[in-house]
């Protein structure tokens, strides 16, 4: 069941978004009204040391984390007005994630792994596997599709993440810190592989990283730090400065 | 999930049949003991209703009773034929001078009734010979070890020498002595003289009568209890257990099997989840709902008791099977009834402890999976 979206050129929109954690004297203003777009086509990076509020932004975009003020609106979508279990079927039909630690499940293969989101949908486990294993074929890892994650190197498990994110097509990728479980010509190599299969005109890709050696593959860099999105700097308003 | 997580998952099924051995082992122990302690009222097949000193809570324990009340009983209506019982211990002793206490049975002089219904060695006719008795198969292993079945050998029962005319698969009795079967009126002599030693009239009741009405009236008309074979039985059975260690001490060893499955497997899957946290909050970012999950855990449950139980089980019905022919062990065996209850038991300590362990991954934020 895929959920009906309202589209314009915008995947991801936040206006003026706080968020806190705690009551009282321990209350943590961790989001202070950010601004913050996605586009469609466009791989949008969200860069900021830690605990700037980054992840919590992320979690919100996701629908893991409802923000207190402002207006977050998802692939078209209000993820505040989704009611109990939407949220979960929304993010399966619609969001992708690639994890900071794969988050492969170790029992199962590396083709069952990027079979879940199928397999969760309800895909019949056969046809799930296949798709599965073209998927992983794109990915260059078809000679891999029957080991288990610890068989697997860094780079491949990351790139059995990334079939995993992507095999529901999905309309929006977020990925999580990708490269900094890799080493630098590793993380280069699936950043590429992740601009060049997940970036379409009809998906927006997310990426949280504070690794500065991958940041020529954004479309948009968004800087955060003390909750408030302080630069936004995108490749093509530069082009067209120069 | 659990089974990537080898060691884990075999101590999960170890600790779990291990449990269901200890407590299908003891339980089959503690049921085989409270059944013997009616093997003497199981073996009278041949009649249904048992007469008594009103006084009588149980089989091992009894008041004589005047020769005269068979006399009475046999006129009370209803009542088809009833013969005298004997129940006493005896010391014997073998041509060895080997000597032990034993069971000792006198059955009706005419009749023969009360005779268990196995013989491996003579017949029922041959104790109508004078100074004949049938011996269990512990009492002949006792007195005469490692010989094969066979009759004519001699035994001192008190001041009579007796002849052992047959061999008896006796039930094994609560304390594991030898059971003597004799005729009523040489069963008496060996046991000194004393006024009174009729234990029991032995009953059958008239074809169609009710056995509870019977009982009735011989309680009635003569003033003494009567019951029926499968009530006294019982009540041996609870006098057993409310008036012994038994229970206590068996309940005990099936408590801690219990507390040791439920502990070992409680914190196995408390940990199991613990560890897999972030594969949960994974799952639940991704869309997987909460549902599903907990049903993919109960699967992962359902297989660890299945494997466990099965295993657990089977060592105990082996170990059965390999003790069946022991005779210190007879009696004791694995019945339907308690692989049931052990089921049950394992089961429900299974499902409680994925049950609690699964409540931590039902409230984990998924947001945890950004969290590093």
């Amino acid at each position: 069941m895929e959920m009906p979206l309202q589209t314009d050129t915008l995947a991801v929109r936040c206006r003026g978004v706080h968020k806190s954690f705690g009551e009282g004297a321990t209350r943590l203003h961790v989001l202070r009204g950010v601004d913050f777009e996605a586009r469609f086509g466009q791989m949008t990076f969200l860069l900021g040391p830690s605990g700037s509020g980054k992840t919590t932004l992320l979690s919100i975009i996701a629908g893991l984390l409802h923000h207190d003020e402002g207006s977050v609106t998802v692939l078209g979508r209000d993820l505040r007005k989704l009611r109990n279990g939407e949220g979960a079927l929304f993010r399966l039909y619609n969001i992708g994630f690639v994890f900071q630690q794969f988050n492969l499940i170790p029992a199962l293969t590396a083709a069952e792994n990027a079979a879940v989101p199928l397999l969760a949908a309800g895909v019949p486990r056969r046809q799930a596997l296949e798709r599965a294993r073209a998927m992983l074929a794109d990915l260059g890892m078809a000679h891999r599709a029957d080991v288990l994650p610890n068989k697997l190197s860094g780079g491949e498990q990351q790139r059995v993440a990334f079939a995993r994110a992507l095999i529901q097509n999905p309309k929006l990728v977020i990925c999580d810190e990708p490269t900094s479980a890799l080493d630098g010509p590793t993380g280069r190599h699936v950043m590429e592989l992740l601009r060049k299969i997940a970036v379409q005109p009809d998906r927006a890709v997310v990426v949280v990283t504070h690794d500065a050696r991958i940041l020529d593959f954004a479309d948009c860099v968004a800087e955060i730090s003390d909750g408030v999105i302080h630069k936004v700097t995108c490749v093509e308003e530069e082009k067209e400065k120069c | 999930m659990l089974t990537g997580d080898k060691p884990k998952y075999f101590g999960l099924i170890l600790a779990i049949a291990f449990s269901t051995f200890l407590m299908s082992h003891q339980m089959s122990i503690f049921v085989g003991l409270l059944d013997r302690t009616r093997s003497q009222i199981r073996d009278v097949q041949d009649a249904r209703i048992w007469v008594m000193d009103p006084k009588t809570q149980y089989v091992d324990e009894v008041r004589a009773l005047n020769y005269q009340s068979v006399y009475f009983v046999r006129g009370v209506d209803g009542v088809e034929w009833a013969a005298p019982l004997f129940k006493g211990i005896a010391r014997a002793k073998g041509a060895d001078g080997n000597f032990r206490n034993t069971i000792l049975m006198g059955v009706d002089d005419a009749t023969l009734t009360g005779l268990p219904q196995t013989f491996l060695a003579g017949d029922a006719r041959s104790l109508l010979a004078p100074r004949a008795i049938a011996i269990d198969r512990v009492g002949y292993n006792y007195f005469f070890p490692g010989q094969p079945y066979a009759i004519g050998q001699e035994l001192e029962l008190g001041p009579l020498v007796m002849r052992i005319a047959a061999i008896v698969d006796a039930s094994p009795p609560f304390v594991n002595l030898p059971v003597i079967y004799a005729r009523y009126s040489e069963a008496i002599q060996t046991v000194g003289r004393e006024p009174r030693q009729l234990s029991f009239i032995l009953v059958k009741g008239r074809a169609g009568l009710d056995e509870g009405e019977l009982c009735r009236r011989i309680s009635e008309r003569t003033g003494l209890k009567a019951m029926r074979a499968d009530d006294f039985g019982r009540d041996t059975i609870w006098y057993y257990i409310r008036n012994t260690g038994i229970p206590i001490n068996f309940g005990i060893t099936i408590s801690i099997a219990l507390l040791v499955g439920a502990l070992v497997s409680g914190q196995t899957f408390s940990l199991f989840i613990l560890e897999n946290m972030r594969y949960f909050g994974a799952l639940k970012a991704i869309g997987v709902t909460n549902i599903r999950i907990v049903l993919m855990i109960l699967l992962q449950a359902v297989v660890v008791f299945l494997i466990g139980y099965s295993l657990g089980i089977s060592w105990t019905a082996l170990f059965f099977e390999l003790t069946k022919d022991n005779l210190e062990l007879r009696g004791f065996r694995l019945l339907p009834e308690i692989m049931l209850i052990t089921g049950g038991l394992v089961f429900s300590v299974v499902t409680a402890a994925t049950v609690l362990s699964i409540r931590r991954m039902v409230v984990v934020d998924p947001a945890v999976v950004f969290r590093g």
